[in-house]
């Protein structure tokens, strides 16, 4: 068998498409309520719960052995593997987060233009090691949630025990959440994120907007990221 | 609504997270060319139906998506143990003959079900020792 795989840079960075996020036509189907941060005054009343898109990342699936993935990961990312379950780690920046799934698998989320090059390093470091990599970015988006009421439109929303003192920082769990999965997961005290199937992103905003209702949910303005 | 333990997650996880799976410990024939169609049925579609202690497979669907073994009494549906693939069941028909003769009066009490399950039991332990 042949170690060679063709690793392609899935990115329209450089296409003259303009690619759209996730959640684009949602936004626009269904409306984006203003978060009551910005308007603040104008709006009277401050979001106790706040949507954010974070589109365009680059997701990773890592499959394989933990101790030969860890060790070209600490190489090339300078982060390693969380060895305990349902755990996440996040770099110093914050901008680059590994998570464990299962025994033999973890997602990497790193910014957009990095996921090429990442990908790339990684395969290089781990030569003929039976792993896989998996760019999967085009199949799932993250959605943030945050504000003081957070975790209780998430408790409305999945089955999963998300109270702040059991659902600790640098947790993570794929769940059932509004009869569908989600990733949820808690990179700092102040947010929450939950990662879905691009194709489930419109019901699960619609969801959010609907849960979050009575706690005057809001959508951040600058979730409209455009792909640098 | 209960929550199972999933020894991969290592937590305790709500059902609905869980399918399950069927009948555990089965050995696919070494030799299936070797097989009588007969072995070769009985592996493919025959599963026993237990009154009592049964050991299957259930997968963590929404969750780590790995498959497990569950340890259940089909009488009570109480899950005595969870334990990973590759793995051996610590608990067996004995258990539930040992735990019932404890608590003989309250299965005395508790109605057919239970005292059934105490008989199945005890001849599955007889059936083992012979
Ligand atoms: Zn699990």
């Amino acid at each position: 068998m042949s170690n060679s795989v063709h690793v392609y840079d899935a990115r329209a960075d450089h296409a003259t498409v303009t690619a759209e996020s996730p959640l684009a036509y949602s936004f626009q189907r269904s409306g984006m309520p203003a978060s009551g941060e910005a308007s603040g005054e104008a709006s009277g009343e401050k979001s106790r719960a706040v949507i954010g898109e974070r589109a365009f990342l680059g997701h990773l699936i890592l499959r394989g052995g933990a101790i030969v993935l860890d060790e070209a990961l600490r190489e090339v990312l300078g982060v390693g593997l969380p060895g305990r379950p349902n755990s996440l780690t996040v770099d110093a920046d914050g901008q680059r987060s590994v998570q464990w799934l299962s025994p033999d698998e973890w997602l990497l989320i790193v910014p957009g233009d990095e996921t090429f090059g990442l990908e790339t390093r990684l395969r290089a470091h781990l030569g003929g090691a039976h792993v896989a990599i998996v760019d999967v970015s085009a199949g799932q988006t993250l959605i943030e949630l945050s504000g003081e009421a957070a975790h209780e439109v998430l408790m409305k929303s999945t089955v999963y025990d998300v109270d702040p003192h059991a659902f600790t920082v640098g947790k993570g769990v794929t769940t059932l959440f509004a009869k569908t999965n989600v990733i949820l997961r808690r990179p700092d005290a102040s947010r929450w994120e939950l990662i879905v199937r691009r194709s489930f992103a419109d019901y699960v905003y619609r969801w959010l907007l609907d849960a979050g209702e009575e706690y005057g949910i809001g959508v951040a303005r600058e979730s409209r990221h455009e792909p640098q | 609504m209960f929550h199972i333990y999933c020894p991969y997650c290592e937590e305790l996880r709500e059902e609905e997270e869980f399918h399950p799976k069927g009948e555990a410990h089965i050995a696919r024939p070494e030799e299936p060319e070797a097989c009588s169609d007969e072995e070769w049925g009985d592996y493919l579609f025959f599963r026993d139906n237990p009154r009592g202690i049964h050991h299957e497979m259930w997968l963590h669907a929404v969750g780590c998506r790995k498959f497990f073994n569950i340890t259940r009494n089909t009488v009570s549906y109480e899950i005595l143990e969870t334990y990973k693939m590759g793995e051996q069941p610590t608990v067996g028909a004995e258990h539930l003959a040992r735990e019932e003769k404890t608590a003989s009066v309250q299965a005395a009490e508790g109605g057919q079900q239970t005292v059934g399950a105490s008989d199945a039991a005890l001849a599955s332990v007889k059936g083992a020792q012979a």
